[in-house]
């Protein structure tokens, strides 16, 4: 059983530091539409990262594999590669599987990638659901040879991502050949664990995805939050512990966004005190429950899922994060002319506040700025 | 509210010796002497007293003694005489307990539990006073490696090096705002490095117009108050560093008390006189790495590319993390400052609870930097209770290229380390901005006296140098085998990278 | 400063061609230009006698203005990227678009007139010179703010702005007019003016709720001259209707003592 923990902090240190851009592009539509204007963003943004790292989330890639589980898996070794064939063929049924097709570029150490579209068929305990046995098994790949380790497991999404700057990721995937309805990208300034592809973000559960920068000071203890229900932070990272905080709250406990940013991005005491009753009873009794959840310290994150792109700060703003809308496109970024050399035409464009989300849905031509009253009308 | 708290110290005066000279009236600025003249007799208030020796040092007959108040509560190592005085002083007060100075607690400091070698037999020692030693430091970023070209014979350097600082001893002034001390003593500290060949750094106050005829040898600290910093501050330095955090208060801002921001302090910072200079706690632009990265450059992009851009942190769990993120962010100078850090006024229990030893962060961030192959993109800076030169000397064989010095400095020119700074009193002249004080520091013999300190150290460090067989300073920089430890846990020794003596 | 001469030299011969003069307006195409690239080709045709320049297809690119000393007037078309201005010392920028975060940060002379919104930490620790926004703001605008004697920053925000604004003031005048806000409609920013303790902040009616520690009073003859002054300016700019905005009541937020945190420490 390998420790992931070394590979991701080998230094020991508390967690992982970093650094980062962000940029995120959803058609409200869901047309799909190429990597060009995504990646032109972030590499535009390139002086907040070190060109130590660059990922990209993709939603609708493989419209022929739909209901598949699409693993993007990548490899050190070719013994990795074999154990974790073994692995997937033991508990899935594997429907196709190549390697992703990659050229020359600027990155670092490149490992092998591969892609492999998978089902449960009859293998699933009876007691367990199809995501909870997914999840397991990539955390089984993750750990048992520390030389595999899964970029993405989501169903008709894939995570491409390495050591070397966002645009030039995507030159190495070929990001160009692929077309989503949503993308997220990040560009990393990473401290502390820079030669490890599996390091850089976007990090990923089923298909969520999360792209961050900023840092938790609460992470200690936001950490062993969650450890009690079950999660296994074995990165390290805080992108981990956001992405797990997303999935037990909105997956798990099915609450939506609007009450999620209320937890990992709390109002203040001294606000909700001045609030009306019953608006005060939610938020307070929200707080009293979760309050080991609170994200403290800096930090944007854009949180991805079929459907769904949220874009959300910290309580008292202290990350860059702006959002704009055109037509069914919406943007969201760490720097406004990041966005403006995309679109520079913009409907809308705002600043959303701290802890104040700001989410596109499918289907919903209008971007959600701010959510309803909680708990009021 | 009746104060419950005795006066800490007693004055007790030898009435044979005192001849009336009332100096110790005139020298004492917290009142604690006067004279009784219907009974022709000096008395004093024991509670003003604060043990700053002023008054024992100047008595011409040496009539005067200061004693700890042997009035004191019954011994107990988990409640002290300290613990139980401060709780009483917040009940009366309900404020923040201030200090001076740096942590003064017994524990935490690893120099004494460090020793150095010598030469002998196999490996000569080396004669410091007849032979060649070599000392001279140079700070900045270094290359990987230079390209070189070879015509007809002739070789060209090709690499060009980015700015460096030159010093000729590897001591520095570490930062003391104008505010903080007078400024005769900021005139004292830029004359004695000007003479010395090193450097002193401005601290967060800013630099008095006066002294601009040694900036070459200034350090301009950019704080989050960011007092005093316009473009030609920038331009004067020959360096300029970035103050992210200080040893003696990780985590919260620089502390000017309004008592001692007095008309001339109030220029340089531009804010109002009497006003208390608090600054922020984190500089407001910087909430994340590549925010230090955008300051650096922007401050690089100011001075167009000339200096070098320095970095201070406090030596904090997790120093050798951040120090990596700011060599990758583009620092030429990492500066840490320890737990033992000096201030002119601070939260007593941030200046004794918040931080780690300096001797740990040098080991820490000089290893990782190393393994991380990034340790020639900055040089490294230590400060916090270098006491001495052998100090100096194991922390450059711990890792650090140079190290800062402050309180050595301040005790050089009189400082006793009463721990009263932020009272605006300082009897020597040294933390006080009261024109009326601050003349008892002469500018010409303060200098004179921290110029001795640096030649004497300096000459210390040749001495200690040659006996380990050492000419050249950049054989003892990291050379951990020239230490060993003594009285220190596995742990402390595989984090100071040291052997146990003996071994 | 051989080396400078020379640098400049290169620079300009690099980038020569995208550099138009038309009319003494110099005119670069900064598409895809490296920020560093760009500052240096600004302060060689500065120095070569450039008085009016126009700087086309900026996407993000930082520090602009900053180490120039000179009074040259330069306008953006597009995006300019974070630390606009930053410890500026003359320049007179016009941003035909929005600004990002950092704009005017720490600057010590000259002017800045946004034709937009500006980010977060506008203005941040500024000493000098004057910073106008048509729309609003973001966080922690006007942040430690200094004035001593005869250099007074001064602020206007044609719009709103976000949380703590004014924080920790120490001088300077920042002016929040809130035109886009409708009737009996507030600015919504929490925190502004916590630990101010000099300069002041004037509002256009009662729109901002403000912190312990500063009080809100009504304007008097000096201040209403200040107002005037600037408000001119303003409108010059953004060509607003200056009857208009003066026709609504102002009131100024000041410090209630300059010691706002006297207490808080025992000796």
């Amino acid at each position: 059983m390998r420790n992931l923990s070394k590979i991701s902090n080998p230094y020991n240190d508390d967690k992982d530091f970093d650094g980062c851009s962000l940029f995120g592009m959803m058609n409200l539509e869901g047309k799909r539409f190429s990597s060009q204007d995504p990646v032109k963003a972030i590499a535009n943004m390139h002086e907040r990262g070190n060109g130590l790292g660059g990922g990209f989330a993709v939603y609708g890639i493989y419209p022929e594999h739909q209901d598949d589980y699409a693993f993007h898996i990548m490899y050190l070794s070719r013994d990795a590669k074999e154990k974790t064939d073994r692995l997937l063929r033991e508990n899935f049924d594997v429907l196709h599987e190549e390697e992703i097709p990659t050229r020359e570029a600027n990155v670092r150490d490149r490992p092998l990638v591969w892609r492999y579209f998978v089902q449960l068929g009859k293998r699933r305990p009876a007691n367990q659901t199809a995501e909870d046995y997914v999840t397991e098994k990539v955390m089984r790949i993750n750990t048992a040879t520390g030389k595999a380790f899964v970029f993405s497991s989501g169903k008709n999404m894939g995570v491409f991502k390495g050591v070397g700057s966002p645009e030039d990721i995507a030159d190495f995937f070929r990001l160009e050949e692929y077309e989503g309805y949503l993308w997220t990208c990040h560009g990393r300034f990473p401290t502390n664990t820079p030669g490890w592809w599996g390091g850089a973000h976007p990090f990923n559960i089923l298909d969520w995805t999360v792209v961050h920068n900023g840092e938790l000071s609460s992470y200690g203890i936001n950490r062993r939050y969650l450890e009690m229900y079950g999660y296994k932070c074995t990165m390290q990272t805080d992108t981990e512990v956001l992405a797990y905080a997303f999935d037990l709250l909105m997956r798990r406990q099915h609450l939506p966004i609007e009450i999620v940013s209320k937890i990992l991005a709390a109002p203040l005491w001294s606000e909700i005190d001045t609030m009306e009753a019953k608006q005060q009873r939610v938020l307070r009794t929200l707080r009293q429950t979760y309050g080991s959840l609170l994200m403290n310290g800096p930090f944007s994150v854009i949180v991805a899922h079929h459907g769904e792109m949220i874009g959300l700060t910290d309580r008292i703003k202290l990350r860059p994060l702006v959002a704009g809308a055109r037509g069914d496109f919406l943007y969201l970024s760490s720097e406004e002319a990041a966005m403006r050399l995309v679109s520079p035409r913009l409907d809308k464009f705002w600043y959303p506040r701290g802890g104040e989300p700001a989410v596109g849905r499918l289907g919903k031509r209008q971007a959600v700025e701010v959510l309803a009253h909680v708990g009021g009308e | 509210m009746k104060t419950y708290l005795l006066p800490e110290y007693l004055v007790e005066r030898d009435q044979n010796r005192c001849i009336r000279c009332k100096v110790c009236v005139n020298q004492c600025t917290y009142d604690t002497h006067y004279y009784d003249a219907e009974d022709d007799v000096i008395c004093s208030r024991d509670e003003n007293c604060v043990n700053c020796q002023r008054c024992v040092t100047f008595c011409p007959t040496h009539a005067i003694t200061i004693r700890k108040n042997p009035n004191a509560n019954t011994e107990n190592y988990n409640w002290t005489l300290e613990a139980i005085r401060d709780v009483k002083k917040q009940a009366e007060t309900g404020g923040v307990i201030l200090t001076g100075m740096g942590c003064d607690k017994p524990y935490f400091t690893y120099w004494d539990r460090l020793l150095l070698n010598a030469s002998q037999v196999t490996n000569p020692s080396i004669d410091p006073l007849r032979e060649p030693m070599e000392i001279r430091t140079y700070l900045g970023a270094k290359p990987d490696k230079l390209e070189m070209e070879l015509e007809n014979g002739n070789v060209a350097l090709k690499t060009e090096l980015t700015p460096q600082l030159c010093l000729d001893t590897p001591i520095m002034f570490s930062a003391m705002s104008y505010g903080a001390i007078s400024l005769n003593v900021h005139e004292a500290l830029a004359r004695a490095a000007t003479e010395c060949g090193t450097y002193f750094n401005t601290g967060e106050g800013g630099l008095d117009q006066k002294l601009y005829k040694y900036c070459s040898h200034a350090i301009v600290q950019v704080a989050s108050g960011r007092f005093g910093v316009h473009p030609k501050y920038l331009d004067v330095g020959a360096a300029v560093e970035i103050k992210i955090g200080q040893g003696a208060k990780p985590g919260i801002g620089g502390h000017l008390p309004g008592e001692k921001v007095t008309a001339d302090v109030a220029r340089t910072r531009m804010i109002p006189t009497g006003t208390d200079a608090l600054s922020p706690a984190p500089q407001h632009d910087i909430y994340s790495i590549e925010d230090l990265r955008q300051l650096i450059y922007a401050l690089k992009e100011a001075t167009d590319y000339i200096k070098p851009i320095s970095v201070k942190i406090a030596a904090v769990h997790n120093s050798a993390a951040i120090a990596s993120g700011m060599v990758r962010a583009g620092a030429d100078i990492i500066a840490l400052d320890g737990v033992r850090g000096a201030t002119g006024a601070a939260p007593k229990v941030i200046r004794d609870n918040v931080g780690i030893p300096i001797e740990l962060a040098i080991a820490q961030v000089d290893q990782r930097l190393r393994e991380e192959g990034i340790r020639n993109q900055a040089s490294i800076v230590a400060a916090g209770g270098i006491r001495s030169s052998a100090d100096v000397v194991k922390a450059i064989a711990l890792g650090t290229d140079a190290v800062y010095i402050a309180t050595a400095a301040l005790v050089a020119i009189g400082c006793t380390v009463c721990q009263k700074c932020y009272t605006g009193k300082c009897p020597w002249g040294i933390a006080t901005c009261d024109p009326w004080i601050s003349k008892r520091v002469n500018p010409d013999i303060a200098s004179e006296r921290l110029a001795n300190l640096l030649r004497g150290w300096s000459l210390e460090i040749k001495d200690m140098m040659g006996g380990m067989g050492i000419n050249a300073i950049e054989s003892l920089r990291g050379n951990r085998l020239a230490l060993r430890g003594v009285g220190l846990t596995e742990t402390e020794l595989k984090i100071l990278g040291v052997k146990m003596a003996g071994d | 400063m051989l080396e400078e001469e020379k640098a400049i030299a290169e620079i300009s011969a690099k980038f020569l061609p995208r550099v138009k003069v038309e009319n003494e307006r110099w005119k670069i195409d900064a598409d895809g230009m490296y920020y560093k690239d760009l500052n240096r080709l600004l302060r060689a045709i500065s120095s070569n006698g450039a008085e009016k320049i126009e700087i086309h297809n900026v996407y993000g690119q930082r520090y602009i203005g900053t180490d120039l000393d000179v009074e040259v007037q330069i306008d953006i078309y597009g995006t300019p990227g974070n630390d606009l201005g930053a410890f500026m010392n003359g320049p007179r920028i016009m941003v035909h678009g929005n600004a990002q975060d950092g704009c005017g940060n720490t600057m010590n002379e000259g002017q800045i007139v946004v034709h937009g919104s500006a980010g977060d930490i506008t203005g941040h620790s500024m000493r000098g010179g004057k910073i106008f926004v048509r729309d609003d703001v973001g966080y922690r605008v006007g942040i430690h703010m200094k004035e001593y004697q005869g250099k007074k920053p001064q602020l206007v925000i044609g719009g709103t702005a976000q949380d703590f604004l004014g924080e920790y003031m120490a001088g300077g005048v920042i002016i929040v007019l809130g035109l886009n806000l409708s009737e009996g409609e507030c600015c919504t920013a929490k925190f502004v003016s916590t630990g101010m303790h000099g300069g002041v902040i004037y509002e256009r009616g009662n729109i901002l709720e403000v912190e312990k520690g500063t009080k809100v009073m009504k304007v008097g003859k000096r201040d209403t001259r200040v107002i005037e002054n600037l408000v001119k300016e303003f409108c010059e700019h953004f060509g607003a209707d200056y009857e208009k905005v003066m026709s609504a009541q102002f009131c100024k937020i000041v410090p209630v003592s300059k010691r706002p945190y006297g207490k808080l420490y025992s000796y």
